[in-house]
């Protein structure tokens, strides 16, 4: 193991030709379940609340419904041929089938099929943007000229444990592309990886189990805090270079924690910082966040993305969102449209449309 | 379940892939060997909008096997921009809302499931547009 006090080498990756974001999608469904709401069932109303709702996917939605059309909002905003995607990786940690792609199934409902690679990443939280570092290593060395990144989730809570207030489900998908036809340039990435046991689920078991007090400083505050600050370190910027920073979101409050320890203000992190409204939505949670902040940024602008992944790492990219005025034809739903086409449901038909009534 | 089925309708079920005739431009959906309106036979694949109204639609509350988990839930006629007439389930829409002329447009979602072990289902359905 490397001593990182004494570690002098370069750890930021860069592709062999520049690479960049030519498109992107969110998708969120459209049902809400107040935080309030599992509360009054569990505790009487008597628990503190980490988000206000979070979303849940609908009875006919999972990984695959909800990756096709982030992945076809993201093809319709680039403008490009789905047979010129070479590959179509899903970063979740509920695919619907143990054994079959998610993947291939996508591919082909975008109609990037045959000509393309296509595989399911696993990595708890961020799944997604290990799939987009992949991404931007396949088409940063010519490989294809396009790859479809996707982090999507439904996530899982025990009922009545503490990640049933926030476990929500949504994400976002990306095309990676050349970076003379990008929105947002990646100007370095990092990843700062440990086995650090924090959280998980074993094969079979319908619900994970956490470390309690153990997944913040150990694993949530360390990885990001670690990636984000060498990121910066070696690409000679600081908070005061960034228009806009996001992070793993797992509650309303933590995001906000390590942000301001890092350096950045309240103002950095707002735009991107969904989990009040939707809760933890894991794999897509940060890449989600992104979506909303590339919504609304503005020429030149510069940032963070660093997601965070139990078992344990962090992903950090610093994005640089090109000169040229985002033109993209009004066609697509926006993260904030999806955010407002909200239903509120009760507890009886989260269990339902969740599946946690025993039929049989 | 009919695996092989399935497999063979899979891409007009995910993406509303139809054919547009090569003789009289007809766009036909489902694909089919003969064009209806020409009855002639060279045809192309075309992708529909996936945008379209409601026709007519009708609620159901007694569903057939393997349908119960989305019911009770409106079954329409849905008048694609491009002309053809599909019968598709709506989601994303409170069923008392629902009402003929609506906008609607295309999404893939899960149709059913073949229980705990088999396979999943994957096709068509329209919502009210979002945009």
């Amino acid at each position: 193991m490397t001593d990182l006090r004494r570690d002098t080498r370069t750890r930021v990756m860069q592709p062999a030709r520049m690479v960049g974001i030519v498109g992107y999608g969110a998708y969120l469904p459209r049902f809400r379940l107040p935080a309030s709401e599992i509360s009054r069932v569990w505790t009487e109303g008597q628990s503190s609340l980490p988000v206000q709702e979070k979303a849940v996917a609908g009875p006919d939605e999972d990984v695959v419904t909800m990756s096709i059309e982030a992945a076809r909002n993201a093809i319709m905003r680039a403008g490009v041929d789905p047979q010129d995607i070479g590959a179509v990786w899903i970063g979740s940690e509920s695919h619907p089938y143990a054994v079959k792609p998610t993947a291939t199934i996508v591919a082909e409902a975008i109609g990037a099929v045959p000509h393309t690679q296509a595989a399911d990443w696993q990595f708890a939280c961020k799944g997604g943007t290990e799939a987009m570092q992949a991404a931007i290593a396949f088409v940063g060395s010519c490989m294809s000229d396009y790859a479809c990144a996707i982090g999507m989730d439904t996530a899982q809570g025990r009922p009545g444990d503490a990640l049933e207030y926030t476990a929500g489900s949504g994400g976002a998908a990306f095309l990676l592309g050349p970076a003379d036809k990008s929105v947002a340039v990646v100007e370095g990435t990092y990843s700062f990886v440990t086995d650090t046991p924090d959280f998980w689920r074993r094969s079979n078991a319908n619900y994970p189990q956490h470390g309690q007090r153990f997944t913040g400083e150990p694993a949530y505050f360390r990885h990001i805090t670690s990636a984000a600050e060498r990121l910066m370190d070696e690409m000679g910027t600081g908070p005061q270079d960034s228009d806009f920073a996001v992070f793993h979101q797992p509650n309303s409050k933590i995001p906000g924690r390590v942000g301001r320890y890092l350096g950045f203000t309240s103002a950095q992190l707002e735009v991107g910082l969904l989990a009040p409204e939707i809760g933890n939505v894991y794999a897509g949670s940060a890449l989600v966040g992104l979506t909303a902040v590339l919504d609304s940024c503005d020429p030149g602008d510069r940032g963070l993305l660093v997601s965070f992944g139990s078992g344990a790492g962090s992903d950090a990219f610093q994005l640089r969102i090109s000169d040229q005025p985002l033109d993209f034809p009004d066609v697509v739903p926006s993260t904030r449209d999806y955010l407002e086409r909200r239903t509120t449901i009760d507890y009886s038909t989260y269990t339902r449309y969740l599946g946690k009534l025993a039929l049989e | 379940m009919e695996i092989s089925r399935h497999w063979r309708l899979q891409q007009q079920r995910y993406g509303l892939l139809g054919e547009k005739c090569n003789h009289c431009g007809e766009k036909l959906f489902p694909p089919r060997d003969v064009c209806p309106e020409c009855t002639q036979d060279s045809q192309e694949l075309y992708r529909f909008s996936g945008k379209g109204e409601v026709y007519s639609y009708s609620k159901v509350f007694d569903p057939p096997a393997g349908y119960e988990g989305t019911a009770p839930y409106t079954m329409a006629l849905v008048k694609l921009e491009e002309g053809p007439l599909v019968t598709a389930q709506l989601t994303d829409v409170d069923n008392d809302i629902v009402e003929i002329g609506m906008l609607v447009e295309m999404v893939t979602r899960k149709l059913r499931e073949d229980g705990n072990r088999g396979m999943l289902v994957y096709g068509y359905k329209f919502r009210p547009r979002l945009k």
